[in-house]
C-alpha cells in the first residue's frame, strides 16, 4: 500500500467489477483532441484499407452505409481515467470491411483527417471487436467526437479509437502512432493499465 | 529526457507549500525526491489513498518547469469531483502524497531543440485553470532567457478567477499579456465582459501570417471555440496544439 492520504476517505467504496483498475466513472462525455477539430464534409469522405501489395479498397460514405450496420452497445474506457458505460454506437464492422482484404501484415495504422495516427494490431479489429461508427446515441457523431465516422475499438484505451477516420494502413511491424510516440503505451489494455510507456 | 529519471515511477511527494490562487483553486509546492525536472507543458498523476487501501488517481498539468525535485501544481476544486477537493481544502504543507511523471510530449515547449534556440513568435491561449501549462512555458521562456516572442490571451470569469494573476500583471520582458473577462471586467476595462470572440483573437494573437506556435487549453468549449477561430482565421491547423478538459 503506498502512503496514506491524511483525511482521505474517497467518494465511492463500492468494488465495480466493470471499471477498468484506476479509472473512474462519468456520465458526460469528455472530449480529448490534440488540435482543431477537423470540418469534413460527408461528400467528400472517403475511407479505405491499403496493403502491403499496394492494393486500395476505399468506400465513400453512402457506399459504407450500404453495408450490414452493427448496433453497438459498450463501455469506454479513456487513458485521462474517465470511464462511460453502456454507450450506444452504430457502424460497420471492421470484419465486413476486411473481409475482401488479402494482407499477411498483422498490425494496422489508422489515420486520420488531421493528421493523427494510432498503431493497432490487426487481430483487435476482427472478430467483432471493432467498428467504423458514425452514429452516437442515436444521432450523427458529433464533429467534436469523431464525425463523421471514427474508428471504435472499445475494448482498448480510447485514443485508439481514432476520430475523424480516413484509412488503415498495414504494417508488418507495429510502429508507434501519435499518442504512441509521445509517452503512451503502444496496445494500451485498460484492464492492465497499459497508459505509458 | 535525462537518462535516470522515471516517469513511470510513484514517487512520494511532500507539501512545502500551499497558496490560494481563486475562490476555488490553489497552487501546491511539492518537494519530490527523485522528479529530476521537466519540460514545460507536461503533467503528472497524483494518487490519494485512504485508510482502508482505497486510491484514485488524477492527472495535473505542472506549473512549473525546468529541473530540479520541486514541483508546482495548481487545481481547480470540481464541486462533485473526488481528488480535487481534498488536494484544494484538505491538503497541508507537511502532508505526503504520491506523485508519478513527467507524463507527456505534445503539449510542451522547449526553449531550445537538439541545441537550436526556439526563436518563433509562441501564442498561448488559455480558459480558467487552463492557464496552469501556459504559466510553465512563460517560467521556461523567462529562465532561459529566451529571445521568442511570447504572447499570452487569458480568459477568466473575473479578475479573482486568475490562477497565478500578480505573477501575469507583472509580465517578464518578451511577454505580452492580454486579459479577457467573460462575466466581469475590472472597472473601466476597455474590453466588455463576454467570451473570447474571432475579433479578440484577430485583435490580439499573432496574425497567421507569422506562423505562430499555438497553445490552447482550456474547458472543452473554450477550446473548441478558440481552435476553430484560429482555423478561420488562417493559422495551420497543424501548428495549434490543444489540451482539454472535461469530466472531473
Amino acid at each position: 500500500m503506498g502512503i496514506i492520504s491524511r483525511g482521505f476517505s474517497g467518494r465511492s467504496r463500492e468494488h465495480n467489477p466493470d471499471l477498468p483498475p484506476g479509472q473512474y466513472l462519468t456520465e458526460d462525455f469528455p472530449v480529448l483532441s490534440a488540435g482543431p477539430t477537423p470540418n469534413i464534409d460527408t461528400a467528400d469522405w472517403e475511407f479505405s484499407i491499403r496493403t502491403e501489395f499496394g492494393a486500395v479498397h476505399s468506400w465513400s460514405w453512402d457506399r459504407l452505409h450500404e453495408l450490414p450496420i452493427d448496433d453497438i452497445d459498450t463501455d469506454i474506457h479513456c487513458v485521462t481515467r474517465w470511464s462511460k458505460f453502456g454507450t450506444s454506437w452504430r457502424g460497420v464492422s471492421l470484419d465486413t470491411l476486411f473481409a475482401d482484404v488479402d494482407t499477411s501484415d498483422e498490425y494496422v495504422m489508422a489515420h486520420s483527417y488531421g493528421g493523427y495516427t494510432t498503431n493497432v494490431p490487426l487481430a483487435d479489429l476482427l472478430d467483432g471487436k471493432a467498428w467504423i461508427a458514425f452514429e452516437f446515441d442515436g444521432e450523427q457523431l458529433d464533429p467534436e467526437h469523431g464525425g463523421p465516422a471514427r474508428l471504435l475499438i472499445p475494448h482498448l484505451y480510447f485514443w485508439k479509437s481514432a476520430k475523424w477516420i480516413r484509412g488503415l494502413v498495414m504494417m508488418d511491424d507495429d510502429e508507434p502512432g501519435f499518442w504512441e510516440q509521445n509517452g503512451y503505451h503502444t496496445y494500451g489494455d485498460p484492464w492492465l493499465e497499459q497508459r505509458y510507456s | 529526457m535525462t537518462d535516470g529519471i522515471k516517469p513511470n515511477v510513484w514517487k512520494v511527494g511532500i507539501v512545502a507549500e500551499t497558496r490560494t490562487e481563486t475562490a476555488s483553486g490553489r497552487s501546491i509546492l511539492l518537494d519530490v525526491p527523485g522528479w529530476g525536472g521537466n519540460i514545460a507543458g507536461q503533467h503528472a498523476d497524483v494518487r490519494l489513498t485512504a485508510a482502508d487501501g482505497y486510491t484514485a488517481t488524477r492527472s495535473y498539468s505542472v506549473a512549473s518547469a525546468g529541473p530540479g525535485d520541486r514541483v508546482q501544481l495548481a487545481v481547480d476544486r470540481l464541486p462533485t469531483g473526488e481528488v480535487s477537493p481534498y488536494l484544494v481544502d484538505d491538503l497541508i504543507v507537511g502532508d505526503q502524497l504520491e506523485i508519478r511523471g513527467p507524463l507527456g510530449g505534445w503539449f510542451v515547449w522547449k526553449p531550445e531543440i537538439d541545441g537550436a534556440e526556439q526563436t518563433g513568435p509562441v501564442q498561448l491561449i488559455g480558459g480558467g485553470s487552463g492557464i496552469v501549462p501556459l504559466v510553465a512555458m512563460i517560467r521556461s521562456h523567462t529562465a532561459s532567457g529566451s529571445t521568442a516572442p511570447f504572447r499570452l490571451l487569458y480568459s477568466v470569469r473575473t479578475p479573482d478567477d486568475a490562477f497565478f494573476r500578480t505573477e501575469l500583471t507583472e509580465p517578464s520582458r518578451g511577454l505580452d499579456v492580454t486579459w479577457a473577462y467573460t462575466r466581469r471586467a475590472p472597472d473601466g476595462w476597455p474590453r466588455p465582459a463576454g467570451r473570447v470572440t474571432t475579433a479578440d483573437l484577430e485583435a490580439d494573437a499573432f496574425p497567421a501570417s507569422l506562423s505562430p506556435a499555438v497553445f490552447v487549453c482550456g474547458p472543452t468549449g473554450f477550446v473548441e471555440t478558440v481552435a476553430n477561430a484560429l482555423v478561420e482565421l488562417g493559422h495551420d491547423p497543424s501548428r495549434i496544439k490543444t489540451e482539454r478538459f472535461g469530466g472531473q
